[in-house]
């Protein structure tokens, strides 16, 4: 994943709003004519795209929530799906 | 009680909010046949119960538009109404008539986004697509949109006389800051299928633009999303015209009218019915109208069995009917449709250019006023 500089922290761009959907009860992220649904830990990680953690913490939040699934695991996930949010130009970095 | 969603969910609303409109676009989306008469519309009270029901459905998105969604004077209280309903709200507009004061209330009542259309770089394309100026006033609006920290989509019709434009126009886009950038090309429907021996492209100036476009797009991932919509009179293939009829999209008319598109109330013997009529939700289900071209089973050959219809649907039925008259049939625009040639004959006259001995006739857009 890239991290334009070291510490800056992601994000959702402001085109971008966290929904839930009360139909469905799932998660979206709304932008101009798209939508994303998401998966439970993937809804998780957009809610905290809030500019306020780094990576290395939002990982560390995640991990504390859920011991399920181990960290080295959640932290590819996280990794994965901020890089792809970030291609779509749905994430900002907050220096 | 809730209708909750059906399998027809519409994700998105276009309320086009009136048909007034200070621009005069050969390519205008807007039906030709509803022009010269005043136009009804929908009263404030109309439009947020239309709203209320459309949430109800299933809707995510609305989208105001037109015409000009500036010239109702309560549009503050309508984005105020969706976005109390948690609707992210879009403006489409061409900003002419914008106040920087105005923006300012629209973002205050919840507004999500921004879309001003360009007609090209200069004041002479406003002039010759639009029947007007206005290109000073459009950048002083985008830059309203990013001061208040909307974001920004700048829409570009595109057609034979402004393609070539494609990369100063990504840079524009790109230096006003919008987020988006969309570079759509001229759909042949309604005033564009009027003038279209006018605005059609060649293949060859689509493929340099398609390709600048798609360079760019890698350029500035991450930053700016550009939009290249293939124009489907050149690419064989039928485009899945509103992810189906009466599916993914909603569209609401001046006069209230709920329709699958933007010109359905023009085909023949489709009797479509109003929101002031009946409940948005039993009307989405139930109307004759919105169910005659949903599933398969109105299709016919190639498309019948054709393996595409899931992606494609058989394409816009407006276009179909306009070329062959018939509502049923395949999209021309489709390699496989048997009235391809209509198309291929398109093609074949804008590759030889109009001349001083075969001048074009221009048919401007004309506007109704309201009733």
């Amino acid at each position: 994943m890239t991290v334009p500089v070291t510490g800056a922290r992601p994000k959702l761009a402001r085109k971008v709003r966290l929904k839930l959907d009360r139909h469905t009860g799932e998660h979206w992220l709304i932008y101009p004519e798209r939508g994303l649904r998401l998966n439970a830990s993937a809804a998780r990680i957009a809610a905290l795209c809030s500019g306020e953690l780094q990576v290395d913490q939002l990982v560390e939040r995640l991990c504390a929530e859920t011991c399920a699934a181990g960290r080295e695991r959640i932290e590819r996930d996280t990794h994965a799906f901020l890089q792809a949010l970030s291609e779509r130009g749905l994430l900002e970095w907050v220096t | 009680m809730q209708p909750g969603p059906t399998s027809h969910r519409p994700y998105t609303l276009v309320a086009e909010l009136t048909y007034r409109c200070p621009l005069r676009c050969l390519y205008c989306s807007n039906p030709v046949q509803r022009a010269d008469a005043p136009q009804a519309e929908l009263d404030t009270a109309s439009w947020q119960r239309a709203l209320t029901q459309a949430e109800e459905l299933g809707v995510v998105q609305v989208h105001f538009s037109g015409g000009e969604p500036l010239l109702r004077r309560d549009l503050e209280a309508l984005v105020q109404h969706a976005h109390s309903l948690g609707l992210y709200c879009s403006l489409i507009t061409s900003a002419l008539g914008l106040t920087r004061a105005r923006l300012g209330e629209l973002a205050q009542a919840g507004l999500d986004h921004v879309q001003i259309s360009l007609q090209g770089l200069s004041d002479a394309d406003g002039l010759q697509i639009a029947g007007r100026t206005g290109l000073a006033e459009k950048l002083v609006a985008m830059e309203w949109v990013r001061s208040l920290s909307l974001p920004l989509t700048v829409n570009v019709v595109l057609h034979r006389h402004n393609i070539e434009q494609v990369p100063e126009l990504i840079d524009l886009a790109a230096r006003v800051g919008a987020e988006r950038l969309e570079l759509a090309n001229t759909q042949f429907l309604g005033w564009a299928l009027e003038n279209q021996a006018y605005l059609l492209p060649t293949a060859a100036q689509i493929e340099r633009a398609r390709a600048q476009a798609s360079a760019a797009r890698d350029r500035l991932r991450g930053r700016m999303e550009i939009l290249f919509v293939l124009p489907d009179y050149h690419t064989g293939t039928v485009r899945a015209c509103m992810s189906g009829w009466a599916s993914r999209y909603m569209v609401v008319s001046p006069d209230g009218l709920v329709l699958p598109c933007h010109q359905a109330h023009t085909l023949p013997g489709l009797t479509f019915e109003r929101v002031t009529e009946r409940a948005l939700g039993d009307i989405w289900r139930d109307s004759p109208a919105l169910n005659a071209f949903r599933g398969e089973a109105w299709m016919e050959e190639p498309c019948r069995g054709c393996e595409r219809r899931e992606q494609d649907f058989g394409g816009c039925r407006c276009q179909a009917f306009a070329l062959t008259g018939r509502l049923n049939a395949t999209d021309p625009a489709c390699r496989l449709a048997p009235e391809h040639g209509r198309v291929l004959e398109a093609r074949s006259r804008a590759a030889a250019p109009p001349t001083a001995e075969r001048p074009v006739q221009l048919r401007y857009r004309r506007v109704p006023s309201a009733r």
